[in-house]
């Protein structure tokens, strides 16, 4: 190791330039697909052509503040038009952005032909998580923040992928037509992974397409890009591409996961696996809103501590969970999480935080519910 | 000429400003109401401002410090609409009483009492709309777009005030401007023909016809927010088959239109600030008032562009790739004209030119990011990020504000009768010409890495120009308490100001004495 100092040195120094790099990034990313090579290639011409329109433009005001200076002893010419030059700069420019549209429109073009897909995701933005389900194959799962509060309070230190990281990231294969459906539950977001160049409104009530095929294995990161709310900046989005036979293997094991979820519904639970459970969903699914210690945010969002409904009988608390409460962000979770989760949910709310209820609610109880509301 | 009107503005003692607050809340004197114009949009600016600074404090370091991401959101909503509503607007009307009248040789605005009404409507809308902060749930989250549903269903309880608001503003929005027509087309001194008014009268009509036009379309739709809040119907949300998208088309249809007015008065003021300082006359008078309204008219036809990730149809988007595109040519020709009206001149930088060379260069570099925003499929990647915050800073700050700033300081002798510190001046422009770009410069590099707009928090490689951007938005943000010094300063002392303090400067207002009397042009001056 000490026989070869300026090894060490040079990597050193590499080090520290290539984090230097990354933390003083000034331009957008190429990215993983043939789109997202054409839109950097758009994004640059244009830039250039600015650049030089730039460059002559304030080339010639600088001139002038330098040349044409009172102090200096210039006269002022006297001037103030010419239609040939003036006829001139309506046209030049004219002609550069007709030459700028039609690259723009054959990228554009493709980007809005998503015929002929391979596999078809339906993306899904709740307030604040996306929901991935493959339509047809019977995987579908949510995909939530996985930076600890920790970090985000600046009680630990912030790891290298701090608030782009997620539970549960979206899976894809290598080279294959991926046809994105998108559409939200609740407020507008808007799904957005740089390195494919797609950026998607999710609108309730609509269904906007976007597709993309990646060249690379790899980790993809991206955010949600329209205000959702208060954690709108806490809602990333990783897309995990692998080849095509670790795609299948992945795809393979969240089916049999998806069995085994259903087994667990018939399974008998104590109140104390329950609670176990439940205390991992609050923190995944209600935490946000309700907050650690079940204190909420009001008026906005009611604490669940000690809260009429969370003491009071267990209908109600269980029909608050499952159907949501319209007109407010209190979302129907029975779309949303499996029966387990919401009995063990609703379980633990009723025996946290000095709640003490002692009762408990069985997912057997919830598939009920589901069966009588499906008839 | 100037001297058969001096005589009569002080013959007549019976026709100056009453003594007292009562001289204010009841005037109708257009300089009056100017004024009151002009520091209400200062006192918006200094709040828009204030709050601009917690979200730039927040964002100096990643991780949540000073305040909660409800919070922030509150702060990002009421910056965007104070600065829009409450700094930007309010100042161009404030110029516009003051100076349209003395530009075109009319003794008042056209409808005095009118004019008193649309100002004090402001307040009140400010007040109402500032104090929901302080209610329980807090003030407006939604971002100064309001898009729906979660300005409608999702939105705090405060939101039925600012729906208010905003119909305040808009009455007194649409008042003032029909106040600025009915004074430029028929209160003209003989002789001042369309084509002969200074480029910021011109600049002001028109900017005045795209208020009459889409000031209407804002307040429908908030309506329509306040029916779906309200009275059950749902011509927003999705469930009740309605439509969001439609509240977007509808937000832009007046949105698009809204950014040129903050712009176009901005573009008559400095049209004449430039040929003063450069001692030449405007290169390109016709094209100039041409170009104005080719921009205006091209406004109502782009709008979409601020929805080209919502999924609207290829054709739609192409379109309105290409209408953008084209609003490039005459916006490319107003500053050609001004880059040849200083070619060969005879330059001087007294600080009104400082800001308006600055704002020429500056607007083109936020014009250029627009360009680039055009492009369609760039915009994928571009929409929704800091790079668009950087985009419309640019054209707002040395854009809207520094065009402001250099009118302030063109008229301030005639307003006041003193000379500003020139000194002191200069000190402000360039403290505000470093921190502007310190604090906006690096937002495009941050947008074009991948970081969202509206965030709270962001990840640790964006950290480093966050935190030059802060530090540069700290910088703008006191320089500009430095303002209100130099303005008091010159408003209580200085040199006495003669008429014409710049001597290549052109126009009716020059020929009043500074400051100018309470009653100017009471017979119209003639115009050769
Ligand atoms: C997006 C924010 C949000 C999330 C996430 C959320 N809630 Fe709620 N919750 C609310 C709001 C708002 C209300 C109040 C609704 C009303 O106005 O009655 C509420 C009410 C409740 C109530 C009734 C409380 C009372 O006393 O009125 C219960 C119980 C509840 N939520 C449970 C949950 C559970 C369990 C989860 C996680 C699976 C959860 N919530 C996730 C926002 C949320
Ligand atoms: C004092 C200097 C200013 C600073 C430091 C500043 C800073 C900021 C920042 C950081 C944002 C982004 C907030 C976010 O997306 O999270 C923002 C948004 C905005 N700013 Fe400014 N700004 C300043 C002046 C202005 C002026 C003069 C105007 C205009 C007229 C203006 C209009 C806006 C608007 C419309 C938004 C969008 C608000 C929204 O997202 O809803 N700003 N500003
Ligand atoms: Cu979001
Ligand atoms: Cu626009």
């Amino acid at each position: 190791m000490t026989r070869h100092p300026h090894v060490w040195m040079g990597l050193l120094l590499w080090s520290i330039f290539s984090q230097a790099q990354a933390a003083w990034t000034v331009n957008m990313a190429p990215g993983a697909t043939q789109i997202s090579n054409a839109v950097f290639d758009l994004h640059m011409t244009i830039f250039w052509i600015c650049v030089v329109i730039g460059i002559i433009v304030f080339g010639a005001m600088f001139w002038s503040m330098m040349m044409h200076r009172r102090s200096t002893g210039q006269n002022a010419a006297n001037f103030h038009e010419n239609t040939r030059v003036e006829i001139l700069w309506t046209i030049v420019p004219f002609l550069i952005l007709v030459a700028m549209a039609v690259p723009a429109t054959a990228t554009l073009i493709k980007m809005y032909d998503s015929s002929e897909s391979d596999i078809d995701i339906q993306v899904t933005g709740y307030q604040w998580k996306w929901h991935y389900k493959y339509l047809g194959q019977d995987v579908e799962f949510f995909s939530n923040l996985a930076t600890p509060a920790e970090q985000i309070n600046n009680q630990s230190a912030k790891g290298e992928h701090y608030l782009l990281e997620v539970d549960k990231p979206l899976v894809l294969p290598v080279d294959a037509k991926v046809r994105f459906l998108v559409t939200s539950a609740d407020v507008i977001h808007s799904w957005w992974v740089p390195a494919f160049a797609v950026k998607r409104d999710a609108i309730p009530g609509f269904v906007n397409e976007a597709w993309t095929r990646v060249d690379k294995p790899g980790l993809y990161r991206g955010q949600c890009a329209e205000l959702c709310g208060k954690d709108h900046g806490f809602m990333p989005i990783v897309v995990e591409v692998k080849s095509k036979p670790d795609y299948e293997a992945w795809l393979a094991e969240r089916k049999a996961e998806a069995a085994q979820l259903k087994e667990l519904t018939s399974k008998e639970w104590t109140q104390q696996e329950l609670i176990e459970r439940g205390d991992k969903v609050y923190h995944t699914a209600c935490v946000a809103c309700h907050q650690a210690e079940g204190q909420g945010l009001p008026p906005m969002f009611p604490a669940l501590k000690g809260s009429k409904i969370a003491t009071g009988p267990v209908a109600d608390h269980l029909n608050i969970v499952f159907h949501g409460k319209p007109g407010t962000s209190m979302a129907a979770f029975g779309k949303q999480l499996s029966e387990v989760d919401i009995a063990a949910v609703v379980t633990y709310e009723r025996n946290a935080w000095g709640n003490n209820k002692g009762d408990m609610v069985t997912p057997k109880q919830v598939l009920e519910l589901k069966q009588a509301e499906s008839q | 000429m100037s001297a058969v009107i001096d005589d009569h503005g002080h013959a007549d003692h019976a026709h100056g400003p009453a003594k007292g607050l009562m001289r204010w809340v009841l005037t109708t004197n257009h300089k009056d109401i100017g004024t009151l114009y002009l520091w209400f949009a200062f006192s918006m600016f200094l709040l828009g401002g204030s709050f601009a600074m917690v979200i730039r404090a927040e964002l100096f370091q990643p991780g949540l410090q000073i305040v909660q991401p409800e919070f922030f959101n509150q702060m990002t909503t009421m910056h965007g609409l104070v600065m829009v509503f409450g700094a930007v607007m309010p100042a161009f009307v404030g110029l516009a009483n003051w100076m349209i009248p003395l530009m075109i040789g009319a003794p008042d605005m056209a409808l005095p009492r009118m004019n008193n009404f649309s100002f004090w409507l402001l307040p009140a809308a400010f007040l109402m709309l500032v104090s929901t902060l302080f209610t329980e749930g807090g003030g407006p989250n939604f971002g100064w777009t309001f898009y729906a549903p979660l300005s409608t269903t999702y939105a705090p309880e405060s939101v039925t005030f600012f729906i208010f608001a905003i119909h305040l503003m808009g009455i007194s929005s649409i008042m003032g401007a029909i106040n600025v027509v009915a004074t430029i087309l028929n209160l003209r001194a003989p002789g001042m023909t369309l084509m002969k008014m200074p480029l910021f009268v011109w600049t002001w009509l028109i900017t005045a016809f795209l208020l009459i036009a889409v000031m209407p379309v804002l307040a429908g739709c908030v309506t329509m927010m306040l029916m779906d809040i309200h009275f059950g119907t749902s011509f927003f949300s999705a469930a009740g088959g309605g439509d969001p998208v439609l509240f977007q088309h509808v937000f832009w249809f007046f949105g698009h239109p809204e950014v040129y007015i903050m712009i176009l008065p901005a573009f008559g003021a400095v049209s004449s600030i430039i040929p003063a300082f450069s001692r030449k006359p405007l290169f390109g008078y016709t094209s100039m008032v041409y170009a104005t309204a080719a921009i205006a008219f091209l406004s109502f036809i782009v709008w979409a562009h601020h929805m080209f990730v919502v999924g609207i149809p290829l054709v739609g988007e192409l379109f309105f790739m290409y209408a953008t595109l084209l609003i490039a040519v005459p916006t490319g020709v107003k500053v050609f004209n001004w880059a040849s009206t200083m070619w060969q001149g005879s330059l001087t930088f007294e600080t009104p030119m400082l800001f308006a060379v600055a704002f020429v260069i500056l607007f083109s570099i936020g014009g250029f990011s627009g360009l680039m925003l055009a492009i369609a499929p760039a915009d994928f990647q571009y929409q929704d990020t800091y790079f668009v915050v950087a985009h419309f800073h640019y054209v707002l700050v040395p854009g809207a504000i520094f065009g402001i700033f250099a009118s302030a300081y063109y008229w301030l002798p005639k307003w006041t009768g003193h000379m500003y510190d020139e000194t002191l001046g200069k000190l402000h422009f360039w403290l505000s010409f470093v921190g502007m770009n310190l604090a906006f410069f690096p937002m495009h590099f941050v947008g074009l890495a991948g970081m969202p707009r509206r965030i709270p928090d962001y990840n640790l490689q964006f950290a480093d120009f966050n935190m030059v951007s802060s530090i540069g938005a700290f910088m703008f943000g006191t320089t500009q308490i430095f303002f209100l010094f130099i303005v008091i300063k010159t408003i209580r002392g200085g040199e006495p100001a003669p008429a014409k303090p710049w001597d290549g400067a052109e126009g009716l207002e020059w020929s009043v004495p500074s400051p100018a009397p309470y009653h100017t042009f009471t017979t119209p001056p003639e115009v050769k």
